[in-house]
């Protein structure tokens, strides 16, 4: 079935407005794109960060699917435990005998770093949720720190340029080459501008017999420093660049999914204040770095994707 | 005793304790049980997956990767609507710091069987109760063992215990690692279909998994209401304080066996008190007869409810006697006095109970404590109830010199 806006329209959004999110911000946008695509009912996971504050101060909530948090690290052993309970409860009659698609949305502090472990565990055992990453590359709810999804080069409160130290010393984790090397059934990349390739994976995910693992970048105003209004122009500059390619891994095999005219990453710099030293001249060799490195991830992509 | 013949007869069989608490989650037969192995409740985690595996049970099993996760699966199992259950103890218990808060804010009913361990440094896998008393106020429920029996006995009021609509507050069910997890005892089995009856079918208020009524669970609080529900949070406590005999009392009917909150040995005519909790209690009760064959009139208060602080029980129990040594196994630094010994203390001072008090750490890091031992504490008594003399308010028992 093919995705289409006109559809998508008609159905209430799983994710109420009057949410707290900031200007620009590109996680409720994501969030919808997500559930709409899903077919059936679904139950939403969250850890501590951004998107659970934005939609559940009590007594209010925003969300009209079932929801429950419980801490920053451990949304995939939540998950672990609703989605078994769920199971179980199921083949011994005590709920209605329905397929339930199961959905954790985390950010990358709770992806990458403090819930790396959690989410290794679940994936390992098979648990069958939609894992998604809303990965704006730092800790933003406490104050845009870095986190290990942070690019090399970027400013952070916690990577900040001083001298001779031109923000975030180091290269960022490769968390979604760290869920293929899982051999669960479903990984992917995916950004909200190209919103029909993101539903599209989303629906993938959720048929995936087994975890399932998406990386969406998800540009954040207020921490990478750009106007509000430029959330999916960035997004796209992103896989313009080769920042952030698009591809998905189903049972092994790895798929392209956008090959845009390259630009130099240069324009990627210059679109973001966080960015803003690496254009200066003493960093020019830092930026010439950071082109090669992307060529040379762009050339290991290629191979992979034969 | 023509009452007796109306209670149950469980089979009596030579159980570990640990495997004790594996068959009680055998007959509970609960919907999830998330676990990861650690010595010494690592036999329970295996027990239990053989009835896993040999379809012994309906329960789906989560062979976690840390007891981090082992907490947070049972917490998203019984928020999903399961009856669920785990075990840990120590360093488990330690490392499930954070999460245990976590279940009782969100007021998530869970049974956990802690086979109380040590906590490092230095590394020691052996018993004292530090763990479950560095956990005393994460808001959970407390109940230990003195031998096998209670911990099977007091596995399955658990069950009851923290889903009380009343309640539904999280419980720690404490045995003593090794003394009694890994080591034959007596245990009377019931058959599983009484055990079925009595713990009855699961119910959970507004599970996640209702679709119908969809829920949002561990949603944030700020000044405005955070203080309210931890408010609440007390109240379910208060509760228990009524509801634990209650269930103790409605098992004794069906078993045999009573329970409230303080189990009292040769206390009526005592002048000498020694306050104990956990397995300690076997040691001290065959000090006791020892004593009392000599005349002594010494007896034991032994709690077995920790949390809620059974004050009340504690001070009528306690009332008129002339001095009281309170025992703690564990190892808690910077107060004065021991955590029991606090609460001892405090339960006598508030209802204007003029008495004298010493406390005692004795068995930490699987030190042995025998009832010779226990002798030496009356001779203390006896010191402080003629002189008045407390000093030193800590002592510690079977502490060699270097």
């Amino acid at each position: 079935m093919t995705l289409k806006l006109s559809d998508a329209v008609k159905e209430q959004d799983l994710l109420a407005p009057g949410h707290r999110a900031c200007l620009g911000c590109a996680e409720p946008t994501i969030v919808r794109q997500i559930l709409h695509a899903i077919e059936g009912p679904v139950i939403v996971a969250s850890p501590t960060g951004c998107l659970e504050i934005i939609t559940t101060p009590f007594p209010a909530t925003a969300w009209r699917v079932p929801w429950i948090h419980v801490a920053f690290e451990n949304v995939a052993s939540v998950l672990s435990g609703v989605e078994t309970a769920y199971r179980v409860l199921r083949k011994k009659g005590k709920i209605a005998d329905r397929d339930i698609t199961f959905v954790a949305f985390a950010g990358d502090g709770a992806t990458y770093d403090i819930g790396l472990q959690f989410l290794s565990g679940a994936m390992e055992r098979g648990h069958k949720f939609v894992y998604v990453c809303l990965n704006n590359e730092a800790y933003m709810n406490t104050g845009i720190q870095r986190s290990s999804a942070t690019p090399l080069g970027a400013w952070t409160t916690t990577t900040p340029v001083g001298k001779g130290v031109p923000g975030k010393k180091h290269i960022r984790k490769d968390i979604t080459g760290i869920m293929v090397a899982h051999n669960i059934p479903y990984v992917a990349q995916a950004a909200p501008h190209a919103w029909r390739d993101l539903m599209a994976k989303a629906r993938k995910a959720a048929k995936a017999d087994g975890p399932s693992f998406i990386n969406v970048l998800t540009p954040c105003a207020r921490g990478w420093r750009y106007e509000p209004g430029d959330t999916m122009a960035i997004s796209r500059l992103a896989t313009e660049t080769y920042m952030w390619p698009l591809f998905e891994v189903e049972a092994g095999k790895w798929r392209l999914n956008a090959m845009p005219e390259k630009k130099p990453v240069a324009e990627w710099f210059k679109s973001q204040r966080r960015f803003a030293h690496l254009l200066w001249p003493e960093n020019k060799g830092v930026l010439a770095d950071i082109q090669q490195k992307i060529d040379h991830d762009w050339d290991v992509l290629l191979k992979r994707c034969g | 005793m023509s009452h007796v013949a109306e209670y149950v007869q469980g089979e009596a069989v030579a159980l570990e304790g640990d495997f004790v608490v594996a068959e009680a989650m055998r007959q509970i037969n609960p919907d999830v049980v998330a676990a990861y192995p650690i010595t010494p409740q690592t036999e329970i985690v295996q027990k239990f997956s053989e009835f896993v595996a040999n379809g012994e049970v309906d329960t789906e099993f989560i062979a976690v990767e840390s007891e981090f996760a082992a907490m947070s699966a049972t917490i998203g199992a019984a928020a999903a609507g399961a009856r669920a259950m785990t075990a840990t103890c120590g360093a488990g218990l330690a490392l499930m710091w954070e999460m245990l808060w976590c279940a009782s804010g969100m007021r998530i009913p869970i049974v956990m069987t802690v086979v109380n361990r040590s906590l490092s440094a230095p590394l020691n896998i052996l018993t004292d109760q530090t763990d479950m008393m560095a956990s005393r106020d994460t808001g959970w429920l407390q109940i230990y063992a003195e031998n096998h029996q209670e911990a099977y006995d007091n596995t399955l009021q658990a069950v009851r215990i923290c889903s009380h609509p009343d309640i539904k507050i999280p419980i720690m069910a404490g045995l003593a690692g090794f003394v009694l997890g890994h080591t034959l005892g007596r245990v009377e089995i019931l058959p599983d279909d009484v055990v079925r009856k009595f713990v009855g079918e699961h119910h959970q208020d507004h599970p996640l998994l209702d679709l119908a009524h969809p829920v949002t669970i561990g949603a944030f609080d700020h000044h405005d209401n955070f203080f309210e529900h931890k408010r609440q949070q007390w109240e379910a406590f208060d509760n228990a304080l009524k509801i634990i005999p209650e269930i103790g009392e409605e098992f004794g009917r069906l078993t045999g066996r009573y329970y409230g909150h303080v189990d009292p040995y040769c206390l009526d005519d005592a002048d000498l008190v020694i306050v104990i909790i956990g397995s300690g209690a076997g040691a001290l009760r065959a000090a006791i007869d020892e004593m009392r064959a000599d005349g002594a009139k010494v007896g034991m208060l032994k709690l077995r409810t920790f949390r809620p602080f059974p004050a009340d029980a504690v001070a009528d129990a306690l009332r008129g006697k002339k001095a009281i040594a309170v025992m703690d196994r564990v190892t808690c630094f910077g107060g004065e006095g021991t955590p029991t010994f606090a609460e001892v203390c405090q339960a006598l001072f508030t209802r204007n109970i003029d008495t004298k008090v010493v406390n005692y750490i004795y068995g930490v890091g699987g030190r042995d404590t025998v009832p010779a031992e226990f002798c030496q504490v009356y001779a203390d008594l006896l010191h402080v109830a003629e002189t008045g003399n407390t000093a030193p308010v800590r002592r510690y028992l079977g502490l060699r010199d270097f």
